[in-house]
């Protein structure tokens, strides 16, 4: 048996320790990045072979815990793909303007920038009192850079020309303040939104939605667990909600398709059926 | 046509084999795909490769080219150039065909799963850049192992060279752009150092190289 073909094997028992001892599942994520990212942790760790992590793994909690983080470590831009928060407020927005009150679900938040940018749109378009966001990653380490909310300036400019795309109806630098090399999102801002711990690869419903924002999060999965996640959004969504995936992601080619109507094809924005 | 040796599962042995490198070794290697990686300059010397491939071109073609995350996908940027080869941006769990030349979208990561489907990522950039050629011929080389031919062609940066070394260990082939023909020398003299190419050629000789490589001719271009 060749090297490779070994290691396939101490991959797939580096993610049953990690199931069995920690219950964080991994074993259905696709395969390539998973690969990519126990090689990463094994180069950081100076060991020689995958299952020498094995035994790390199951003895050493702190190196269990960054294993964890590592495998969720994805990066992304505020207002990451304008068009699509220019269709979210010509497609979203009229919608949610005739409810009095309704609650979005961000499933995958990361290091938060998806909430932050869907939190300023929500304020120029006047709805962001009528809002309550919640904001889940099984990433805690992620999920506390998000609740901060304090992102490196020099990734501003990258933001702000996002933003202006995107349809911003003001200037970016309202929505934070410069301090050292740091841009910290106003507070105003974090006011409705609830971070909390839920891992989509285990968990279930918690609420009933009107919005779920699950971009990027799904091209990790492979197709069975992608089916799995996308049934426990659906189950979370109110009849005529809202379900807005990744721009390359597709709901054509899943279990829960006839459950939705496309709005906009391009930009993955799907409503769920009346009936 | 020359139509080789096919197998019942449709691969492609190579009759030529790497003969002027090891005249008494018949090579019967099937190649499965190949992979390649582009920067700046790199448009050019692809508009000068992908005419050349004939529709029936036999095996998969992949493609990492940076780009501005905002442009629109690079495929778009060949259609009117008179390929032969449907151009078009990989989507994620599709399967690696042939008769196509896949482009990673702007801003993932491309990778290929082991059962040849496509991955999409938006892990951190890898040499300053998403997508990255390495993590594409890293994860290539994974699935295709010695049935993978890598090219790495103009740039500034030095994506390609670790990923282009991987294919090579990996008993895959490996091709580079003659620095000489590359708009920027930066990234080909990158990969010829860290990977020791088989084959260092101009984007119109790569073309040729290609087509050889599939159809089993006489391998007529001198070597390196």
């Amino acid at each position: 048996m060749q090297a490779e073909e070994i290691e396939k094997i101490e991959i797939d028992l580096f993610l049953e320790a990690l199931y069995q001892r920690y219950s964080y599942d991994f074993r259905h994520y696709a395969k390539a990045s998973v690969r990519r990212r126990v090689r990463h942790i094994l180069a950081r760790s100076g060991r020689k072979r995958v299952s020498e992590l094995i035994d790390l793994l199951l003895h050493d909690e702190n190196f269990a815990q960054t294993a964890i983080y590592d495998f969720s470590i994805t990066v992304t831009e505020m207002f990451r793909d304008p068009d699509f928060y220019r269709s979210v407020r010509q497609n979203i927005v009229p919608y949610l303007k005739t409810y009095p009150f309704f609650k979005i679900w961000i499933a995958g938040c990361a290091t938060g920038e998806e909430v932050y940018s869907l939190a300023i749109l929500l304020q120029e378009e006047e709805l962001y009192e009528r809002a309550k966001i919640y904001a889940t990653d099984f990433n805690e380490s992620a999920l506390k850079k998000a609740q901060e909310g304090i992102y490196p300036l020099k990734e501003v400019q990258q933001h702000t020309v996002n933003y202006q795309k995107s349809g911003g109806l003001h200037s970016f630098s309202d929505y934070y303040y410069a301090q050292y090399d740091s841009a910290i999102m106003r507070q105003s801002l974090k006011t409705n939104i609830t971070f909390a711990h839920h891992n989509l690869a285990t968990d279930g419903v918690f609420s009933e939605v009107q919005i779920v924002f699950c971009r990027n999060v799904l091209i990790y999965f492979d197709r069975s667990l992608q089916n799995w996640v996308l049934s426990t959004l659906t189950d979370s969504l109110s009849r005529g909600g809202f379900l807005c995936l990744g721009a390359k992601e597709n709901l054509e080619f899943s279990s829960v398709f006839d459950q939705f109507k496309v709005v906009d094809k391009t930009e993955k924005i799907y409503q769920k059926r009346v009936k | 046509m020359n139509t080789g040796i096919r197998t019942q599962d449709g691969r492609l042995f190579r009759r030529d084999g790497l003969s002027h490198r090891s005249s008494s070794v018949q090579d019967s290697r099937p190649y499965q795909a190949v992979v390649i990686g582009a920067s700046a300059g790199g448009s050019t010397a692809l508009m000068n490769i992908l005419p050349q491939l004939p529709a029936n071109f036999p095996i998969p073609i992949i493609v990492a080219q940076h780009l501005h995350p905002l442009q629109d996908g690079p495929a778009v940027l060949y259609r009117a150039q008179g390929c032969a080869l449907t151009l078009k941006e990989a989507e994620e769990k599709e399967a690696a065909l042939p008769g196509f030349v896949y482009f990673a979208p702007p801003n993932y990561h491309l990778l290929v799963e082991d059962d040849h489907t496509f991955s999409l990522s938006v892990d951190a950039k890898v040499n300053f850049t998403r997508p990255s050629i390495d993590v594409l011929f890293q994860s290539a080389a994974d699935a295709y192992g010695v049935t993978l031919i890598g090219v790495v062609l103009s740039g500034a940066n030095q994506d390609g060279a670790a990923g282009l070394n991987i294919i090579k260990q990996r008993g895959g082939l490996a091709i580079v752009q003659d620095p000489a023909t590359s708009e920027i020398s930066y990234m080909p003299r990158a990969a010829i150092e860290a990977a020791s190419p088989d084959y260092i050629l101009s984007p119109l000789e790569i073309g040729a190289k290609l087509v050889h490589l599939s159809n089993f001719l006489a391998d007529p271009l001198p070597s390196v």
